[in-house]
């Protein structure tokens, strides 16, 4: 079974958490979500123009980027984080030329040494699979896509041919950490998308609180928060891990208590 | 006009590439406002009503066509190939920015969108964006990098009069390029009414083939001017190029031509061993913006910044199209710095009575290396893209002048 597999197979929603590689310490960050009970890790590639972030995690790219983090430095944090959690799924996100910049071969055969198990690539659309998606599939990486609000029946099976891992539903059309969708809007989009593929499905952008989070767990296969995390690395920099850890818990609890809560 | 199999005409590809660059690199909540705005620009073009109201509005608004003036005391001067300036800089607005923008709001009145964003840099695309939306009765909202919004202090205050919302952008490096992301994550989160009009040949396609398409009207009218004033195809064509349309605008009716010359001319800044913005000579090809150019980037594919004495020069990467005709080598880009471009700057405006802008006057730099070079029976066009009024506090700053 793969760490996807099992992380979303546990019979109760995941919670899916994101940090920026390189803004704080993030090996403690990262462990510090692990031990609060996170079952999926996605960790952001710093981007000098992330085009579809909000504030918070735009600044977390550039802290990161102030300490002049590197691919190198984002590829030894993932391959040490394998070494300490054999289990857990890995995912790097970012945007699309930090990915490709030394080839997209390159790019697969380190996310494959490092342990990585899927990639998000923001600004690579099915229609440009070629730049990327070969080369992640051939390294046995998968490639994990997002589905949005504007993602209609049309487009919806060529978004899913070749996508692995979980679908990400980004249930806002805007960009991270600002808005929240509507719990109907969830409801209805997450039922669509389950009706057409096998994959489990993430919700993601703008959820920030325990309660948001429990009430999309009720109907999706995992929950992804991303800037509620960064907000707590801007404010207690190398020292959040503990801060970190205690958030994660209450997500956890929340989401992974969710579907019995529901029945 | 018909097209050789073999044209260099007819790029892009139906998905929007330019050999390997251009593309659509855009979040999935873009791509089916992308594919709406593609399928609109079809019907348009096919549409004889479109092209009649885009015509109109340049011969009647924006004073089209610019004349293409002989600078026979610049070419005295320089004692080689003759001189033609088109004088973009006489447009309404004064650049060739507006062309596009016509263009493009009439798309937005088309696809019935009801509100309008643009990005800009110095401010003459967000004062051109501004206008065309004034005359159209749209809002506006224009996203200017802080840093821009404090040094183009003229330009903020017509947008505003225009009617338009100026926001400052704080993000990044706080110019063009951030202005840019911002102005897509507005759009994303804005898809349903709004439209975006990108300033240049960049962005996700169908942006770089629809403002090369409106923008060669410049090209057109050039040619057919030449022909009346010479009886022939000019030797030469030289524009500047920041994102790349006034020069595309210029040179893609001439692609063809195998007898024409064509010289693109990229801001070298301080010098290409410094700060500079020329992404063809010291880039490499990388992905941002919604399309595969040339970009200034470090090794790990960080965009790195961009430095001009011309903002609308100013910018980490060059259009799609670009790119290609640059591998292909059908067109040769030389490099231009700061000092050679405010040299020039004054040079038309003792020689010829022309304050050009200071993009422009890079262009005019290349033609005075090159022209003594030519005999004096070639013939050169130049891109005059704008007028220099705007360029003043920066060419008297540079030149130690208090005003
Ligand atoms: C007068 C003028 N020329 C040239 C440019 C560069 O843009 P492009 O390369 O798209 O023509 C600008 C941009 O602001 C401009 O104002």
């Amino acid at each position: 079974m793969t760490r996807f597999a099992s992380a979303f197979g546990k019979g109760r929603a995941a919670l899916v958490a994101f940090i920026t590689g390189g803004d704080g310490d993030t090996a403690a960050n990262l462990d510090a979500l692990v031990a609060g009970g996170a079952d999926v890790i996605e960790l952001g590639m710093p981007f000098t123009d992330p085009m579809a972030d909000g504030p918070a995690i735009q600044a977390a790219n550039l802290r990161s980027l102030a300490k002049r983090t590197s691919t190198a430095d984002l590829f030894a944090i993932a391959a040490a984080f394998r070494g300490r959690h054999p289990d857990v799924p890995l995912v790097l996100m970012g945007y699309a030329n930090p990915m490709t910049v030394r080839g997209s071969d390159w790019f697969a055969a380190e996310c494959a040494k490092a342990g990585v198990d899927g990639i998000i690539c923001v600004d690579i659309p099915f229609e440009e699979d070629a730049e990327l998606g070969p080369a992640l599939r051939g390294a046995g990486v998968d490639l994990i896509r997002l589905a949005t609000p504007t993602t209609d029946a049309a487009r919806l099976p060529d978004v899913l041919n070749g996508a692995g891992g979980f679908l990400y539903y980004v249930s806002v059309a805007g960009i991270t950490g600002l808005q929240q969708a509507a719990q109907a809007s969830i409801e209805d989009a997450v039922a669509r998308l389950k009706a057409a593929t096998d994959l489990p499905v993430a919700v993601g952008f703008g959820v920030r609180t325990p309660q948001q989070a429990a009430d999309i767990a009720k109907v999706a296969d995992g929950v992804v928060v991303g800037s509620a995390f960064i907000d707590i690395i801007a404010q207690h920099g190398d020292a959040a891990a503990p801060h970190v850890e205690a958030f994660t818990r209450s997500l956890a609890d929340a989401i992974h208590g969710a579907k019995e809560i529901a029945a | 006009m018909t097209q050789l199999p073999n044209s260099l005409r007819t790029q892009p590809d139906e998905r929007g590439h330019f050999g390997q660059f251009g593309g659509r690199y855009v979040a999935e909540t873009l791509m089916p406002l992308i594919l709406d705005l593609e399928r609109e620009y079809r019907t348009a073009q096919a549409d004889p009503a479109f092209k009649a109201e885009f015509d109109y509005l340049l011969k009647h608004y924006v004073g089209r066509p610019s004349p293409l003036w002989f600078a026979e005391r610049l070419t005295n001067d320089l004692g080689g190939a003759k001189i033609y300036l088109k004088r973009e800089d006489l447009n309404h607005t004064g650049a060739h920015k507006i062309n596009n923008c016509i263009g493009q709001i009439l798309l937005a009145k088309r696809m019935g969108k009801t509100k309008i964003i643009a990005e800009t840099g110095a401010g003459q695309h967000g004062v051109a964006t501004a206008t065309v939306a004034a005359l159209f009765g749209l809002p506006c909202t224009i996203f200017m990098g802080a840093v821009d919004v404090a040094r183009q202090q003229p330009n903020v205050f017509r947008m505003k009069l225009l009617g338009a919302e100026v926001v400052a952008v704080e993000s990044g490096a706080k110019t063009l390029k951030d202005a840019m992301n911002e102005a897509l994550r507005h759009w994303v989160a804005n898809v349903h009414d709004t439209f975006y009009i990108i300033g240049t040949v960049a962005g996700p396609h169908p942006y770089p083939e629809l403002v090369r398409d409106f923008q060669s009207v410049i090209g057109n009218e050039a040619r057919e001017q030449i022909l009346q004033a010479e009886g022939r195809l000019p030797d030469m064509l030289i524009a500047p190029v920041g994102g790349g349309s006034n020069a595309i605008g210029l040179f893609h009716p001439f692609l063809d031509d195998e007898g024409v010359e064509i010289v693109g001319v990229e801001a070298a800044g301080e010098g290409l061993d410094k700060r500079h913005a020329a992404s063809l000579a010291g880039g490499r090809p990388g992905i941002l913006h919604g399309n595969k150019t040339y970009l200034l980037q470090d090794e790990d594919g960080q965009i790195t910044e961009a430095h001009s004495i011309s903002a609308g020069l100013d910018y980490p990467g060059i259009g799609p199209e670009h790119s290609w005709l640059h591998e292909i080598g059908r067109v040769r880009y030389e490099p231009v710095t700061d000092d050679e471009a405010l040299a020039s700057f004054q040079k038309l405006t003792k020689l010829e009575g022309i304050i050009p802008a200071l993009e422009s006057a890079h262009a005019i730099a290349a033609a005075e290396r090159i022209a003594p070079t030519l005999g004096k029976d070639k013939v050169i066009i130049v891109n005059c893209s704008g007028r220099g009024d705007k360029d003043i506090f920066t060419v008297a700053e540079a030149l130690g002048v208090t005003l």
